[in-house]
Formats: C-alpha cells, structure tokens, sequence
C-alpha cells in the first residue's frame, strides 16, 4: 500500500517536472524567435533610413558633380530596385541591398575627386549620416544573424528540436550580404 | 553569447551575499560588543543598508550624472557621437537607446550607468571626443555599452552600497568603543570571555572594510576585462578598443569631478597616478598596458573565445577570464577593416567641433563677424551691437546664433 503511494507520488513528480521542462524549452524557442522577429525589424528600418538618405545626397552631389550622370543614375536604379524588394523575402531583399552598397561605394569613390564637394557641409553631414547609416545595418545585419543562429541551433538540436517539431518552429534566413566583386560563397541548404 | 549575462548574474549575487554575510556579522559583532545586543546590531546594519541601496537604486545614476557636471545631449548636438551610441546600441541588441551626455572635461574618459538596460545612461568627456577618431570612440563607447548590457552598473552599485555601509559601521563601531571603553566593560561582568569577544569586534571592524574593499576592486577588475570582451565583439573590431586604451593611458590629465566610489564605473581608472605601480589590489580597473596586449593579441577574430585565448597568453596564468557558459555558444566571428573612408574629421576639427558644442551647452551665443573671427557672446549679454576685436566692424547681435 505504503510503496504504491510512493510509487505514484514519484510517477507524479517526474511528470510535472518534465511538463515544466517542455514549458521552458517552448517560452524559450518563443523567445528567441521573438528576438529575431525584432531583429529583423531593427534592420528595416536602417535600410529604410539609407532609402530616405540617398534622394537627398544625390541632389547634393549633383550640384557639384553634374557630369557623373551615370554613377548618380545607377545609385538611384538600385535604390528603386531595392526599394521594390521590400517584403519580397530575406534572400532578395540582402541581394538587392547589396547592389545598392555597391552602387553607393562607388559614388562615394568618385566624390573624393571634387574637393569643393567635399568642403560642403551639407554633404559632409550627409556623409556621416549615411556612413553611420551604413554601419548600423551591417551591426544589426551581425545580431539578426547572431539570433537566427541560436534559434536555428535550438530548433535542429536534441531535445528542444522535439519540441520545436510539436509546435512547428520554422528556421529562420540569414541575412547574406553579397558584396559586388567578391565571389559569391557556396550555398548550402539544409532542407 | 548572450548567456553570458546570466553566469555573470549567479557570480555576481555570490560575492553581493559575500559582502551581505560581512556586513552582518559585523552588525551582529558590533552590537554584541557595545550594546550587549546583537540582534539589535544587525537590525542597525540592516536598516542602513536597505535605505542606501534604496537610494543608490532609483538616484544614483542621476547622482552620478549631476556631480561629474554631465549635460545630455540630443541626435543633432553631436551627430558622431549620437551615432556611434546608436550603432553599439544595435550591435549588442539593446532594446532602448541610452541617454547620452557630454562631460566638459579635458580629461579622456568615459563611464556608463542606470540600474537596468531601459534606464541607461552613457557619458563621455569632451575630452575624449577631441581625441579620439571614429574607431576609437566606438571601442570605447561599446566598452560602456557591454556595461550595460552585463549589468555591471548595478552590481556595483550594489556592492560599494554595502561597502560603503560596512565602512560607515566600522567607523562608527570603533570610535564608539575606543571612547567608551566598551558596553560590556563599563558594567564589569562578562569576564575572560567578554574581552575575547571585544576584541574579535574591534578586529572585525578593523579588517572588515579592508576585506570588503579587496572583493570589491577583484570584482571591479574582473569587469572590466568581460566589458572589454564583449567590446571587441561589438565592434568586430579589437584594435579601436586597444588604441583608445592606448591614448588614454598616454593623457596625464586627471579628471576633475571623479570620485572614488564612482571609480569601477569609468572607462580607464581616473585616479591612476604616474609610476604607480602597474598592478596591485587595490586597483579598479586592469593595467592599461595588459588590456592593450590582450585586445592586440586576438588571433583569430573578435569573438569571447578569442579574447579568453589572448588573456590567458598575456596574463600567463593559463586561464580563462570569460565565463565558460558564455564561450559554449560562442562563435567564430571575423575582424572587420578599419573605417578608413568613413568622414573622420581631423584633429583641429574634432577639437573645433567639441568647442563649439561646448559653448553652445553653455548658452553662449555667436556671432561670425564678416572677417572669418567667431565671437563668442556671454548668456548675460544685454547689448544690442558687438565690435570685432580684429577688424572692428560692429556686427548687430540680431546675427546671433
């Protein structure tokens, strides 16, 4: 009588202790994915600060650098076309994100040639602002990746990938940036 | 790599109960000692203990801010500035952006404060923004930034919190038993066993504040080792956290408003004296020099296990500084290249920049005289016109800026 109490009692225990593991493994995937959901967005919203950004700066180089016609042309092209990626997926978006750092590299090549350019406050401000702008996606690009890589590794690792299946926990994509003139890195699929 | 806050935070309560256990057996001990009460001593030390911490919990950080002469600033009173915060903000995942503020100080420092990640708080010197190029400024600021985000601002507030209690009780205890000879021995019992207890109080009190300072600084340097790890991370960029460290232990100028209890909060010790000796015990920060050949010496990338590589190279000792939960989920990650192209303001610049940010904050107005000279109008200036004292031209003050 006295050993099936006991016995039940631990069958109860372990069941209640295993539930609350499951528990934490479920709010921790959840908080992981909101981290990458945030993360993304944190990108967003750089990448549309550069979109408002370059309007403006070609306007300011034009005034001094009128005949660089097709550089300014091929920065505002990218800027549209990346403009239109908006919400078409990770992997097109970074693709075409990273046509328009290229485009805005060599535009900013090209204005080390006009000094008076580059004594302009306006446009040094600009500069800086874009520069940082620059800077700020690359930073939150690094934690986005950074988070979707732990949430990936909780998803596809024992035990929690269990859990992950139950509820139907999606991997998260990378945010890969191709820069122009590198070669572009093997792609490797993990379906 | 974010678990690392966590290992941190199970450390970091052990050596606050460490300090906590300190501080009432000497309440305990001390009234025992003169009051013949122990209890009551404890509930003294408490009490005093809880008020402190309440106080230091929801003001010290504007405390801190007030008494080095701290003034906040916005997005468009120092572009660069604003933007380095905000892009370290980013990189180490902070969810609000802290508030930022200028120290008109020549000294180079910088410290980071506020009791949680939504109430913090990043402080710099004018000083340090005339010296220092992007890069650097960026190291120094994630240095600050990874403060934060460890939560170091509140352990140590917390821990000079008890310090300072300890100290308080100490000071009190021993003055209060050397005048009156004693509780215990102005009414004449207690015999053998009362002196013995006697003298473990005033021993106690004695070391006490001396034991509490040693965990304190071990703390504090511990610290700064993790932030400059974590600073590293950030940036992906090791060398603009050395070569600030670099500068800063090449300035002599010693910053005006620190204080000592604020010391651990700052970037580089701001009482650091010519020929002290490098290291000792009772410092709160690392030599500058061993930090500088640690961030220089990470081979292999940015990463927490790259800098505990480099640690145990430089301090000889064999071991690790990061904690080993932090490196489980530690990844390889590269060094990016000097921001070269990036607009880096030269020198004059920067100096001229910071001034007129300075002089600004300080409602001076100015007024640019057509002959290039820039003059600078007091707050408390009631006139309607201005002479040049170059060239002499009469410049209206309705041209104020």
């Amino acid at each position: 009588m006295g050993a099936v109490i006991i016995a039940l009692i631990v069958v109860a225990v372990v069941v209640v202790l295993i539930v609350v593991w499951l528990f934490a493994i479920y709010n921790g995937l959840v908080r992981l994915r909101n981290q990458t959901k945030n993360a993304w967005a944190q990108i967003d919203v750089q990448l549309k600060r550069r979109h408002d950004l370059i309007p403006n700066l070609v306007e300011t180089v034009k005034g001094y650098a009128a005949h660089e016609r097709q550089t300014l042309e091929a920065v505002t092209q990218a800027r549209n076309i990346a403009q239109g990626a908006v919400g078409k997926g990770v992997g097109e978006q970074a693709k075409a994100e990273g046509e328009l750092s290229g485009a805005l590299s060599r535009l900013l090549a090209v204005v080390e040639r006009y000094p008076d350019l580059k004594a302009n406050q306006n446009f040094l401000a600009l500069q800086e602002e874009l520069s940082s702008t620059e800077n700020k996606i690359s930073f939150s690009r690094q934690f986005y990746n950074d988070s979707v890589l732990k949430y990936n590794n909780k998803i596809q690792m024992v035990p929690s990938n269990i859990v992950a299946g139950m509820f139907g926990f999606k991997t998260g994509e990378f945010f890969e940036v191709a820069v122009p003139g590198e070669r572009e890195a093997p792609k490797v699929s993990f379906k | 790599m974010w678990e690392q806050i966590r290992s941190n935070q199970i450390k970091s309560m052990m050596l606050v109960v460490a300090l906590g256990l300190l501080l009432l057996v000497l309440g305990y001990m001390l009234g025992w000692g003169f009051a013949d009460n122990g209890i009551a001593g404890l509930i003294i030390a408490l009490v005093i203990w809880f008020f402190m911490n309440l106080f230091a919990y929801f003001q010290g950080g504007s405390m801190v801010l007030a008494i080095s002469g701290a003034r906040k600033i916005g997005p468009d009173d120092h572009p660069r500035l604003w933007n380095v915060v905000e892009e370290m903000k980013i990189a180490s995942g902070l969810e609000k952006m802290p508030d930022v503020y200028i120290i008109d100080d020549p000294a180079l420092n910088a410290f980071a404060t506020g009791r949680d990640p939504n109430h913090a708080a990043v402080a710099v010197t004018s000083g340090l923004l005339q010296k220092m190029n992007r890069d650097e400024l960026q190291g120094v600021v994630a240095h600050e930034m990874s403060h934060i985000k460890n939560r170091d601002v509140l352990l140590m507030t917390m821990c000079s919190v008890t310090l300072g209690t300890i100290v308080i009780l100490a000071w009190y205890g021993t003055r209060v038993m050397l005048f009156s000879g004693g509780g215990r021995g102005r009414r004449g019992g207690g015999g053998s066993g009362a002196a013995v207890i006697m003298l473990v109080a005033i021993v106690l009190a004695i070391l006490a504040p001396i034991l509490a300072q040693l965990i304190y600084y071990a703390v504090s340097r511990k610290r700064e080792y993790l932030a400059d790890a974590s600073g590293a991370l950030y940036t992906r960029y090791p060398e603009g956290l050395a070569s600030a460290l670099e500068k800063i232990s090449g300035s002599t100028v010693q910053l005006k408003s620190a204080n000592q209890a604020f010391a651990p909060m700052y970037t580089a010790n701001p009482f650091r004296k010519e020929g002290r000796a490098a290291e000792d015990l009772t410092s709160t920060h690392p030599p500058t020099s061993e930090r500088i050949r640690i961030l220089r010496s990470m081979a292999g990338g940015a990463s927490l296990a790259a800098y505990n590589m480099a640690y145990s190279q430089v301090s000889k000792s064999g071991k690790g500084v990061v904690p080993r939960s932090a490196l489980v989920s530690d990844q390889p990650v590269g060094v990016r290249p000097a921001s070269a192209t990036e607009p880096q303001p030269e020198k004059i610049e920067r100096v001229r920049e910071t001034s007129d940010l300075m002089w600004k904050m300080s409602n001076y107005g100015l007024v640019n005289c057509q002959c290039g000279t820039k003059i600078r109008v007091p707050p408390n200036f009631k006139g309607q016109s201005i002479r040049c004292p170059h060239c002499g031209t009469v410049n209206s003050m309705s041209s104020k800026r």
